[in-house]
């Protein structure tokens, strides 16, 4: 069940976003992926499940070549919550999950007595069942990625792709998100945008920066001052978290910036803003 | 239907109405006043009318999914304006003279499919294929293909402009037997299709990304979506021309009725539409008596004001977060 990145490029309109990134996230493993704004992280992930076709490259699904598998088949191994969104036609959570069946379905296949334990199953699992019967488009941010997450499980997929499941939610719903996500037990690639916030769930991290990927491990060994300086052209103080140990990020602010820093060797970005 | 079949300007009981049609089924037709109305002039126009208004509904429900966009039919991605080009060169020009009654299907289907194919080119940015270009390109080429329509009329002659323009208005009044069976014929093969794609539709819904993560082929889905409703837009103008407000509106009350699940929508909307536009038809006929409304007019009437009560009454159901 493991997910293995080899050597991906992805253009997109004759420029290459992403460069030669390789990682592998063990079985149930779960692996953050990081970087600035643009660095290329939702591009990396659309490669995998097949938005955008690589250049160069390869990924494989225990050592199988993803995308070279049929849709429908690649779909049943690899599901993915996107980012939030609102739908044009509305429809009710129940029917969200069920969607999730999709690419285990034929033309005329009614919904049947396993789809539905399954669905209930999901909804039960991600905490929705006292939303099933209203309208996506009525739930808060929380509440849609909970549902989304149900979809996803519905889906039966041994490995999930998540786009920054936690963008715009509060803070209670960005730990119980993710809560959910790691207890699912299946392997996991997410893009998270905070640093600390992923320092807490993942078992190892990828930071891209300039589409290319300058550090991977575990999230104290890349999430460091000196990596993030590098990536985020910007200066921060990274802590330990006084429960976990893991890395926490404390911003700074730009004018209290000693130039005399340890670290500032070759910035990927420049530091904007500063003042020397 | 009955009722359809019924009313008009000589009214008839429903009761003489189904013997006429018995009879026939039985293979002895009475020849009588009576028969002549139903068999010959009505029945053929109120199940003409029930195709073109399942057909139009069916293509909008499917336009709708396709740019993602609850303001979406036919009419807007410029299918209809170009099956009116050609079928309106085949009324005034005889261009596929040779093929006899089938000339303005296939004058309008050919003009449905260039339409959507001008569309679906022009719209393209790179490999993406993104649902707003789509509508602003169709807006712009229906405008485009209503302005050669205007120069054909404005070139042909005088007689057969009066034949155009009153096709053009949208009406039943010439429904005859022979008429039919193509649009009925692509109604039944398009909707059989459409329902083993339900599932897709679907996952199509929640957007090209989604969708391509549950395991649809995207690209291809649109492309057969796009072909199939041209092909359904192109067969209800040439026999009907062009009505308005049904393709756009009745997907709508459908899912306002059934939820948005397409596996619903598209089995109702099939008997919602057929209703509806036999409803619209026949109100066409009787509320001006002896003479006939525009179907188009009966349409707008109608579909305008109940849309805005149904959007009124559920804000949810067209994205506006509460």
């Amino acid at each position: 069940m493991s997910l293995q990145l080899q050597d991906l490029s992805v253009d997109i309109s004759g420029r290459r976003i992403v460069t030669d990134i390789g990682f592998t996230v063990p079985d149930g493993g779960f692996a953050g992926l990081l970087g600035p704004n643009g660095s290329g992280k939702s591009t990396i992930l659309k490669a995998i499940y097949r938005v955008h076709r690589p250049s160069a490259g390869r990924v494989l699904l225990d050592g199988a070549d993803l995308l070279s598998m049929r849709p429908r088949e690649a779909a049943r191994r690899i599901a993915v919550v996107a980012q939030e969104f609102t739908l044009e036609f509305d429809f009710t959570v129940a029917e969200m999950v069920m969607i999730g069946r999709t690419p285990h379905k034929r033309a005329f296949d009614r919904d049947d007595e396993t789809d539905r334990a399954i669905a209930d199953q999901a909804i039960a699992q991600a905490g929705c069942e006292k939303l099933a019967h209203r309208g996506f488009n009525t739930l808060s941010g929380g509440e849609k990625q909970r549902v989304l997450i149900a979809q996803a499980i519905a889906q039966g997929a041994d490995h999930l792709i998540l786009d920054e499941p936690t963008n715009h939610l509060d803070i209670r719903y960005q730990v119980e998100i993710l809560e959910l996500v790691s207890a699912l037990g299946v392997t996991v690639l997410a893009a998270i945008h905070d640093l600390s916030l992923a320092a807490l769930f993942c078992d190892t991290v990828h930071l891209i920066a300039g589409g290319k990927l300058i550090a991977g491990g575990p999230p104290q060994s890349v999430i460091t001052a000196d990596i993030v300086r590098r990536a985020y052209g910007t200066d921060v103080l990274v802590i330990e978290h006084p429960e976990t140990g893991t890395p926490h990020l404390i911003p700074r602010r730009a004018r209290s910036t000693d130039p005399a820093a340890p670290g500032s060797a070759h910035p990927l970005v420049p530091p904007a803003g500063t003042t020397t | 239907m009955i009722l359809g079949v019924a009313v008009g300007s000589v009214p008839l009981s429903p009761a003489a109405v189904l013997r006429v049609i018995a009879d026939h089924l039985e293979g002895h037709a009475q020849y009588s006043v009576a028969d002549a109305i139903v068999w010959d002039i009505r029945l053929p126009r109120v199940l003409l009318a029930a195709v073109v208004g399942a057909t139009l509904t069916t293509a909008g429900t499917v336009v709708q999914v396709l740019v993602r966009n609850a303001l979406a039919d036919p009419f807007l991605l410029g299918v209809s304006s170009g099956a009116s080009v050609g079928a309106t060169a085949v009324l005034l020009f005889g261009a596929f003279a040779s093929l006899g009654i089938w000339a303005i299907s296939v004058g309008s289907v050919l003009g449905a499919l260039g339409a959507m194919a001008a569309v679906f080119l022009v719209s393209r940015s790179g490999r993406a294929l993104s649902p707003t270009q789509l509508i602003l390109c169709g807006v712009v080429l229906s405008a485009l293909f209503e302005s050669v329509t205007s120069f054909l009329i404005f070139r042909g002659n005088p007689q057969a402009t009066q034949a155009v323009l009153f096709w053009l208005l949208g009406s039943f009044g010439l429904a005859t037997w022979p008429q039919l069976p193509i649009p009925a014929i692509a109604l039944t093969v398009a909707i059989g299709y459409l329902l083993t794609l339900s599932r897709s539709l679907n996952a199509l819904a929640m957007g090209a990304e989604p969708a391509a993560a549950l395991g649809v082929d995207v690209q291809a889905l649109r492309r057969n979506l796009f072909i199939v409703t041209s092909l359904m837009a192109g067969v209800a103008v040439a026999v009907s021309g062009v009505i308005g407000f049904v393709g756009l509106v009745v997907p709508h009350i459908v899912r306002l009725m059934v939820g948005s699940d397409h596996r619903r929508v598209l089995p109702v909307g099939v008997l919602f539409g057929a209703s509806f536009m036999v409803l619209g038809d026949l109100l066409a006929r009787v509320i001006v008596a002896p003479q006939e409304m525009p179907i188009g007019v009966i349409t707008a009437f109608i579909g305008a004001p109940a849309l805005i009560i149904l959007i009124r009454r559920r804000p949810y159901l067209y994205g506006t977060t509460g």
